[in-house]
């Protein structure tokens, strides 16, 4: 009886420990700064280069941040769905243009529609070191202290939204 | 003659272009083995595979970069690591900090091999008992052998 008992025990143990890894996406590296104040930064921005935006702004306000470039082909896929969000009106969305040129940044915006409450441009990418940021598009949940209270990394599925950021936005918005 | 000479002046300019590129391409080697070396020990997020150091990928290069900056600051590569962490967590470490999230990971495989030697132990162990192996003889049996061997008409082993 043992000697079929301890190889299935064996096995069942590397079952369980394959099967988790399966579920595991390599690519969702957990960020440090959840639930850290959300990196100050002064950036001008996209549409008024003369005027300038930081996170301080919008203290007070549960908002989202959105990191996208034109050249950034997931950032398509997602951007409808940003747009939709944006007519709600339910949170403000800031855009943080990662290593792009404002000019195909503006079209891009022009052609597809523009959903951010206000775009800041990141041309070497100095502030999104500071965010984390690894691949576009990422999307911070801000909270009305500043704080990051969730990352979501890659493009955001409607099931993302609906399923996951909302309700956290619902609820940091009491 | 006179062409073999046009034809050698022609050659000239790849020359020089040969001495160019023989030049150190960093204006401070020192500098560059220490980013070189810091950033090996780094994980580039993007390919997850490759490091920094390794990794042409576009946010591998500003990392660099971005090293590179601190270090020409005087920055120490602990100083360096923690900033990397703070941001992208110990997942750009190639060697985690042992830590209670991490001791799987480094008690792992020694766990592993005291188990593996416990069960051969056992194995052994009981293989012994299974097959038999001649033990202690008890003082009936040793009588028995002795008288045996003194009463003589054992038979001659050839």
């Amino acid at each position: 009886m043992n000697r079929y008992l301890i190889p299935l025990a064996i096995f069942a143990v590397l079952v369980v420990f394959l099967t988790i890894g399966l579920g595991l996406k390599p690519r969702d590296v957990p960020s440090p700064l959840i639930d850290k104040p959300a990196p100050a930064f002064t950036l001008k921005q996209l549409h008024e280069p003369t005027k300038q935006m930081s996170p301080a702004d919008l203290k007070g306000k549960v908002w989202l941040l959105n990191v996208w470039g034109s050249w950034c082909v997931s950032c398509r896929q997602e951007h409808p769905l940003l747009v939709e969000l944006a007519k709600t009106n339910i949170v403000p969305l800031v855009g943080l243009n990662w290593k792009d040129d404002p000019a195909a940044a503006l079209k891009w915006l022009g052609d597809l529609g523009d959903p951010y409450t206000v775009s800041v441009v990141d041309p070497d990418g100095r502030v999104a070191i500071d965010y984390g940021v690894y691949g576009a598009p990422e999307t911070y949940v801000i909270d009305r202290d500043g704080v990051i209270r969730y990352k979501h990394i890659g493009p955001i599925s409607p099931d993302d939204l609906t399923g996951k950021i909302l309700p956290i936005v619902k609820k940091l918005q009491g | 003659m006179r062409r073999i000479l046009s034809l050698l002046a022609l050659l000239l300019p790849l020359a020089a272009g040969a001495a160019d590129t023989a030049q150190p391409a960093v204006d401070d080697p020192v500098l560059e083995k220490r980013v070189m070396a810091l950033t090996a020990e780094l994980r580039c997020l993007v390919c997850q595979n490759q490091s920094l150091a390794d990794s042409h990928a576009d946010l591998a290069v500003d990392l660099k970069n971005q090293v590179r900056a601190m270090m020409k600051e005087g920055r120490t590569d602990a100083e360096i690591k923690a900033f990397m962490t703070d941001r992208y967590g110990d997942f750009v470490l190639y060697r985690p900090p042992v830590k209670a999230t991490t001791w799987l990971l480094w008690a792992g495989p020694f766990v592993l091999f005291a188990v593996a030697l416990a069960a051969l132990y056992g194995y052994i162990r009981r293989r012994r008992t299974a097959t038999g192996e001649p033990g202690e003889l008890t003082p009936e049996q040793h009588a028995r052998a002795r008288a045996l061997l003194e009463s003589g008409d054992a038979a001659e082993p050839r």
